[in-house]
């Protein structure tokens, strides 16, 4: 497939499949104000329903289309009905992370019931293909354009014609005025659920066809771009959606065509950085799609946080500093030694998230900065980790905020898809800019942390360098957050608009916090590598960041002593009860659920 | 005696409604001047665009002569204009003492240095090190800020450390006002300080803003209370649809027709009109 026909080809095929994705997001954006993250797991589990009803029913492709919308549409309305209808009334950013704990689960049960290995999934269509110019079309290529024109041509007609449509676009514009017209706004968010996951299945099922391939980790990257499609077309436009998809299809399409295929999402989410500087409200969006939702980052539910006694919090120090003393065992101190760790990036997302109220999915994109700076410093210039480390927390500090800087003036869902967009370009440039990074190969042969000669390689020395940088590193955070500086970064995450009228630069503050969340972050990233000696691109993925939010959720946003905890409890429990890693993020995934709806000020209180 | 604001030409505009229509206006130092005029009349846009957080389609806003009509909100406050919004916006999470210290930020000098390109790092560093003038200046802020809380009294003293969130309506009018007393401003802009009080919360505040006044402070007041304007004002400006209609000291404006007109006459009701509107807020 080389010429520019099969290119532009391929592009509207994908393009069609994003715009699918798009569309039900966003028509669950208009009704349910919420970005849905697990609308990917939905697709996933359309293509694995769509490979089960061909392998053991040996279903035609109408009837297996039939069931693959059956099914997601049951799966969507079973989604609203028990995970988002009771958070109503909550944060804006509650649902929405709900909905990434239900990713975390169904993507996890895909893999448990299927096993990870990617499957075929065979189509029955016939092989022929016609030649059109230089290039030629296949029959999957016309199944999927034409499911994608009627599926838009129907959802016209419904939402211009029927009752429900009617009722699906008066909510998007006002909730409650239709609520108060007598509108039963429940069961028509379960409909509307019903509706896009039934698109989202057939999409997944339309995928798996097309390249003859399906595997549990494709829900994540296909959330993203209908997310990336729905930016471009304007977050909750419908027909912006099906544009922003097409493309979004194309522009990888043709940057495929120039650059090669492990530039594919690159350029979705350079698409995607571009269209929120430049055009937040995308393609067709309103102005108004900004204003309308202020302060939605702010996930901080009125509560007290727990005082806990110095006299404690010291006894507390002490004995995990003494712990090595009276135990040797290897397995424990390496696994608190993760843990401490994760509570420095815990730590680091607390501050922006829960103290600045700027909600960052994109923390293991400053772990990856750190670890990479350290490592290459240590590996190619012979640096000592001594410097290498805190010079890569440096970086990663810079790096970081000069890349979220442009994002400062967004706001509520919108920073949070930047920080994980930036987050995933910073994975990609690894994986592509193969010169300084070594790309897919990674970065073996990293030297251990050392000082002066004197190389720490036992599980004690490790213990105690990882517990004194997250002691050292809660310690500086809690004086900061006491002073002035801590004020005026809660301030900015209650109220921009008073903030503002009080005289506080808002970006100089967020920018701030960003740089001190992301030397720590950094640091974490730039001690794990010389604690692993090796990196890849995958080694901080974007499932690292959401542990974060779940970490700093699990001891109250923005409480100090709360992110380690979380972080002790979601690294440490499931090794203690030798839970293997698939049933890890299943767990993960039940604790944040669970959080959100029971308490979401998390166990120590949100501060 | 020198205008501290002088604002002419003031146009804005939402779509097709003219909000605020070539407004001319100025404030002295030490004045108290109200604004007033019947929902709608451009009042609220007005503050917004002094303060910077809207932008004027044309016409200027002068502070001492400079132009501040295109700066961001957070330059007009470090010039000394604070203000208080109409339906509150207080920091909920925060106690009331940190609501009033936020109103203190332009002032901090020895923790904020101003220095180019380093000063924000430098903030940084000396948030964590805390030297003894850093830590003076937060002391001296402090005491400064419980001394303005006092000045409500029982309201608020009781409350110091409590959270914004759990204050009543009145109390959080309240805490917005002693927020930007913390700025030490040059000019106040309050928006409708008593919506929402009774009648005895409602003097309480009116001898509050006597007491300003008397002090010398700047005042620019939005207020449907007519009474109390007419008790505190040195001057009233009445706008009706962005447009003003009348200006003048108290009792020459009260008795304009035009003035009449807009306020009570839309609605054959006569005076329980002004109350009608304010009980619809």
């Amino acid at each position: 497939m080389n010429s520019l026909i099969d290119y532009t080809v391929n592009g509207f095929v994908i393009g069609n499949i994003y715009a699918l994705l798009a569309v039900g997001l966003a028509l669950i954006f208009g009704v349910a104000n919420l970005i849905n993250f697990a609308h990917g797991s939905v697709y996933t589990i359309g293509a694995y329903v769509g490979w089960a009803a061909i392998t053991f029913l040996h279903t035609p492709l109408p009837a297996t289309m039939a069931i693959v919308v059956v099914v997601c549409g049951a799966l969507g309305a079973l989604i609203e009905r028990v995970a988002l209808r009771p958070l109503q009334g909550r944060a804006r950013i509650a649902p929405l992370l709900a909905t990434i704990g239900l990713s975390f689960v169904l993507d996890q049960i895909v893999q448990l019931v299927f096993s990870p290995d990617p499957r075929a999934l065979p189509s029955d269509l016939p092989d022929w293909r016609i030649a059109i110019g230089g290039g030629s079309v296949g029959a999957m290529d016309v199944l999927i354009a034409t499911v994608g024109v009627f599926s838009a041509a129907a959802l016209y007609a419904f939402l211009r014609f029927t009752r429900l449509g009617y009722a699906v676009r008066a909510i998007a514009q006002d909730r409650d005025a239709a609520k108060q017209m007598g509108v039963d706004v429940d069961s028509v968010n379960s409909a509307v659920f019903a509706i896009a996951s039934a698109l989202g299945g057939l999409s997944g099922l339309l995928v798996g066809m097309y390249y003859n391939h399906i595997d549990p980790a494709m829900s994540f990257q296909a959330t993203l771009k209908g997310v990336v499609a729905q930016v471009i077309g304007g977050v909750g436009n419908v027909p912006g959606a099906i544009v922003g998809g097409l493309l979004l299809g194309l522009t990888e399409s043709y940057g495929i065509a120039l650059f090669g295929t492990t530039y594919r999402n690159l350029f979705a989410f350079v698409l995607l950085i571009l269209f929120l500087l430049a055009m937040p409200n995308g393609l067709f969006g309103g102005r108004k799609s900004i204003e309308a939702e202020p302060l939605t980052g702010s996930f901080i539910a009125p509560s007290r946080a727990v005082k806990i006694p110095p006299a404690a919090l010291a006894a507390l120090i002490l004995a995990a500093f003494a712990l090595p003393l009276f135990t040797g065992a290897p397995y424990l101190l390496q696994t608190l030694t993760n843990a401490w760790l994760a509570g420095l990036v815990a730590l680091s997302l607390t501050l922006v998230a829960g103290t600045t109220g700027q909600m960052s999915f994109g923390q293991a994109g400053l772990m990856a900065i750190g670890g990479y700076a350290s490592a290459l410093l240590a590996v190619d210039w012979g640096v000592s980790p001594l410097v290498s480390v805190p010079v890569g927390g440096l970086i990663a500090a810079a790096l970081g905020t000069a890349l979220a800087y442009p994002a400062f003036r967004l706001r509520g869902h919108y920073i949070a898809i930047a920080t994980l967009a930036i987050g995933e370009i910073v994975a990609l440039v690894i994986l592509n800019w193969e010169s300084l990074t070594r790309g897919a190969m990674g970065v073996t042969g990293i030297p251990p942390l050392s000082a002066f000669g004197h190389e720490a390689v036992s599980a004690k020395a490790v213990y105690w360098i990882t517990l004194a940088a997250l002691a050292a590193f809660a310690g500086l955070q809690a004086r900061l957050v006491n002073s002035h500086f801590g004020r005026t970064l809660r301030a900015v995450r209650e109220d921009e608009i008073a903030a503002r009228s009080n005289g506080v630069d808002v970006k100089r503050y967020k920018a701030l916090a960003f740089a001190f969340a992301g030397f720590g972050a950094g640091v974490s990233g730039a001690v794990a590598a010389h604690l692993y000696s090796y990196l890849n691109n995958q080694t901080f993925d974007s499932q690292l960041s959401l542990l974060a939010v779940t970490m700093a959720i699990f001891g109250g946003m923005g409480n100090i002593l709360g992110a380690i905890l979380g972080a002790v409890a979601l690294v440490a429990l499931p090794e203690a009860f030798r839970f293997a890693a698939e049933y890890r993020i299943l767990i993960y995934g039940v604790v944040l659920l669970l959080l959100i709806r029971f308490r979401p000020q998390g166990l120590l209180g949100a501060v | 005696m020198a205008a501290l604001i002088e604002v002419h030409g003031l146009m804005r505009r939402f779509g097709g409604v003219v909000a605020v229509d070539s407004l001319d206006f100025e404030v002295g130092e030490g004045e108290l001047v109200s604004l007033i005029g019947p929902n709608g009349a451009g009042k609220t846009t007005t503050f917004n665009l002094i303060s910077g957080l809207d932008w004027a389609d044309g016409g200027s806003v002068r502070l001492d002569g400079g132009a501040i009509e295109r700066l961001k909100p957070e330059a007009i406050a470090a010039l000394g204009v604070a203000r208080t919004f109409q339906h509150g916006r207080v920091f909920a999470n925060l106690s009331v003492l940190d609501n009033v210290l936020v109103g203190a930020h332009t002032r901090l000098k020895a923790a904020r240095p101003r220095l180019p390109i380093v000063g924000p790092i430098a903030e940084l560093a000396l948030a964590l090190i805390r030297p003894p003038a850093v830590r003076r200046e937060a002391a001296a802020l402090e005491a400064e800020a419980r001394a303005i809380i006092t000045r409500f009294g029982e309201r608020l003293t009781p409350r110091l450390h409590q959270p914004a969130y759990s204050l009543s309506y009145a109390n959080r009018r309240r805490v917005e006002i002693a927020r930007a007393l913390a700025m030490q401003p040059r000019l106040l802009l309050l928006d409708e300080p008593t919506a929402g009080m009774n009648p005895s919360e409602t003097a309480e505040m009116q001898a509050l803003i006597a007491e300003l006044k008397a002090e010398g402070q700047t005042i620019l007041l939005i207020e449907h209370k007519l009474d109390m304007v007419m008790a505190l004002s040195d001057r009233v400006y009445v706008l009706d649809d962005g447009r003003r209609i009348a200006a003048g000291p108290p009792a020459a404006v009260r008795s304009e027709p035009a003035v009449i007109e807009a306020y009570l006459g839309h609605s054959a009701v006569g005076d329980t009109a002004a109350e009608t509107k304010e009980a619809a807020e």
